[in-house]
């Protein structure tokens, strides 16, 4: 009786699935993103593709260590050989710099524009756009409406959306899959040697539609996410001082 | 531009065309000859008969007594036509527009085609040669105008070539019979001993008319380019335009949307037809009062994709004002290239760049918001990092260096360098502290510096010394000191990006 109750269940949980925006990837799978433990957090335990991901920084530091973390999760998206379109309304990212994290930046395409709603319209024509690899929105605000539009184009298209959010004036609820926040760490080299190390990052997973939000600390080494917890490197968390 | 015309004038058409069938013939003197008022007369003679006398119009008796040994051949009526067209069809290799010019000659409007030659010499050198590799004796010339080519051609030196805007000076020693005009006025300005044109150019035109007629004074126009003289191409030159007359005015949206759906699948036809595609379009709506709206629209790559051309149409539909209503319209390609035609994919894979909806997107990018906001970038030789790479021209440039991957960048560049306040040991060590909009950060870790020198033939100016740092919460900076370390100067300290 109990394990019939727990079959339906889990049958219905499938069900529910697709009509939560994850479409399965039916025969081909999705490359692999490399993302290590954290694939776990999400249902079927595989990175979402055809989904809107938001990406939610307040510093200009944490804008940046957000960029390197979708940057190496670009890079697996353009292996295939997919361009992306990279559209913002005051672009501070430094082209040649996407090279150490395995992007060709003449794969990327970089659309300036002026107004918020030009930005959602050009990302949600993008986004329908089924040749692309990813399409990185630089948007401050994004109402449910909004989001919600763009995850039904990306239902339809199976493109990659990501949302990077800085000075944000509210956090709304929308429609995204997850949301994700990546503060820097002190990065470390090796033997205790000088200088200044390879990129570390706190990813922290805060929202994520069916799955378990988490976090994690992360390296980016030689092109691969390295988790700092496989190599027994976890960094406590630092105390805020006051005054 | 300054339009540009070629002569061509075939001395012995019909008999060199007579040699290349027989090149027996081309050893002896022959004339041909054809029937006229109960005689036979000669229609054409070869080289070796002209020199011995033998003139077109002669009594073919008569020419026997000068030559008793001469071969006649009977003419072929309007063969000579049927010749030029030929040829004319062959020399569209050298320019789309070519004209006949009956009895013996062809002409060429040439405007804009010399430089893919190497220059109007090589052009007409090679013109030249060819025509003689055939067989035919030709003779050639390069003008302004039509009539000035054709004198030159004619009576003018051989392979001449009269520069821009000096076809007057050319024309001024020639014979009348060089401006194309009737025998009779020839004559009759042959009498008066009028015998260059240099004599009579500077009559004035109220005598000039009453003497010759009006038609003197036309050529004479035509060959200093004061009027405009016409060719008719052997195959015309076919406008990728389409045009649709509205018996009643249109003055609905979905009106002009139906036109314009209409126009394209024309247009789109005939492109795919010939395997092109469109690189712009303008669509031109002729209103009932006499105004004309316009709406154009450019591709990235050449399309004849009808319902992407009509999307990028569509952006701007609003724009047109039929008030009273729209008459005609007319759809015109403006710029044209060969499209490769799309291959059908049984599995769908990601075409990088090459993709045609990527580029359809960017077209509906570039026409709603404008083509200057959308840029890609390819590296560039430069170690300043705001030289280090450049906009690409078009979406599929090749790069022509390879990105340096060799030092870490930061991803978060400003776009100008901020200037900050720093504590740093001396001359060359990272600083201690920096401050940068009123924070303090306390440095842990450094590496550096990295010395970018200006490059002084672009720009003048201090060298950078950059040093990339840590501070106590993990945030990373890319600071560098502008010039020299001075301890009697003051020097400045600059933030210039965010590093992952």
């Amino acid at each position: 009786m109990n394990t019939s109750k727990a079959t339906i269940i889990a049958q219905l949980q499938k069900e529910i699935l697709p009509l939560q925006g994850y479409k399965s990837s039916f025969n081909h799978t999705g490359p692999d993103i490399g993302l290590g433990p954290i694939k776990y957090a999400f249902p079927n335990a595989e990175f979402p593709l055809a989904a809107v991901h938001e990406f939610i920084a307040t510093m200009p530091e944490e804008t940046a260590a957000t960029g390197g973390f979708v940057a190496g999760v670009l890079a697996a998206l353009m292996r295939k050989g997919g361009a992306t379109i990279w559209l913002s309304a005051n672009r501070t990212i430094f082209p040649p710099a996407l090279v150490s994290f395995g992007i060709a930046p003449d794969k990327i395409i970089f659309v300036d524009l002026k107004k918020e709603k030009e930005i959602l319209w050009a990302m949600e024509e993008a986004l329908k756009c089924e040749g692309l690899a990813a399409v990185v929105g630089e948007l401050p605000e994004l109402s449910f409406m909004a989001s919600r539009r763009l995850q039904l184009a990306v239902e339809k298209s199976r493109v990659t959306g990501f949302i990077l959010r800085h000075n944000f004036r509210s956090l709304n609820t929308n429609a995204c899959v997850t949301r994700w926040k990546i503060t820097p760490l002190a990065s470390q080299l090796a033997d205790g040697m000088p200088g200044v190390g390879y990129p570390r990052w706190k990813v922290e997973l805060l929202k994520v539609r069916n799955g378990k939000p988490g976090n994690w600390q992360v390296e980016w080494t030689s092109g691969k996410f390295r988790h700092l917890a496989a190599l027994g490197l976890i960094i406590p968390e630092q105390h805020k001082k006051t005054g | 531009m300054q339009q540009r015309f070629v002569s061509i004038w075939f001395r012995y058409l019909k008999t060199d065309w007579f040699i290349r069938r027989k090149p027996a013939l081309g050893a002896i003197p022959f004339v041909l000859s054809e029937p006229d008022h109960g005689r036979m007369v000669v229609s054409a003679v070869n080289q070796l008969a002209l020199a011995q006398g033998i003139y077109i119009g002669m009594a073919v008796a008569d020419a026997r007594a000068i030559i008793p040994s001469l071969e006649v051949l009977d003419d072929v009526p309007g063969c000579n036509i049927k010749l030029l067209t030929g040829l004319a069809e062959w020399s569209i290799r050298y320019t789309p527009a070519v004209a006949i010019d009956p009895p013996g000659g062809l002409l060429l409007d040439v405007t804009g085609c010399a430089h893919l030659w190497g220059g109007e010499i090589d052009y007409l050198a090679n013109i030249n040669q060819r025509f003689n590799l055939f067989g035919y004796r030709i003779r050639t010339a390069m003008a302004d105008t039509i009539g000035a080519a054709w004198a030159i051609a004619r009576y003018g030196n051989e392979f001449a070539i009269a520069e821009t805007g000096k076809q007057t000076d050319v024309l001024l020693s020639l014979p009348p019979a060089a401006l194309r005009i009737e025998a009779a006025t020839v004559d009759r300005l042959e009498k008066l001993g009028l015998r260059q044109i240099s004599q009579f150019i500077s009559i004035p035109r109220p005598s000039l008319r009453r003497r010759f007629g009006q038609d003197l004074l036309k050529r004479l126009d035509q060959a200093q380019g004061f009027e405009v003289e016409a060719l008719e191409p052997v195959q015309p030159i076919e406008p990728y335009q389409q045009r649709l007359p509205c018996l009643d005015p249109i003055v609905t949206a979905t009106g002009i949307e139906i036109a314009l759906k209409r126009l394209l699948e024309g247009l789109c036809a005939r492109l795919l037809h010939e395997q092109k595609g469109l690189r712009s379009a303008l669509l031109k709506c002729y209103r009932v009062d006499g105004k004309i709206e316009t709406i154009g629209i450019g591709t990235n790559r050449p399309t004849n994709n009808s319902t992407h051309i009509f999307k990028l149409f569509e952006f701007k539909l609003s724009g047109i004002e039929p008030a009273l209503g729209i008459e005609l319209f007319t759809l015109e390609a403006g710029k044209v290239e060969d499209a490769s035609p799309v291959q059908e994919m049984l599995w769908k894979d990601k075409g990088g760049l090459d993709d045609t909806g990527l580029s359809e997107l960017l077209d509906r990018i570039a026409g709603k918001i404008g083509p200057d906001q959308i840029h890609r970038y390819v590296p560039d030789e430069h170690y300043w990092p705001e030289r280090s790479f450049k906009t690409a021209v078009t979406i599929n440039e090749k790069t022509t260096t390879n990105w340096k991957a060799d030092r870490q960048r930061p991803l978060q560049l400003l776009s100008k360098p901020a200037p900050i306040e720093v504590t740093a040991p001396i001359p060359d060590y990272p600083p201690m502290l920096f401050r940068y909009k009123g924070k303090l950060h306390k440095i842990i870790k450094a590496d550096g510096p990295e010395r970018i020198e200006q490059e002084w033939w672009l720009q003048e100016g201090l060298h950078r010394d950059y040093y990339s740092v840590e501070d106590e919460e993990g945030h990373r900076y890319w600071l560098f000191r502008s010039g020299h370390y001075d301890a009697g100067k003051s020097y400045q300290w600059f933030i210039h990006g965010f590093f992952a």
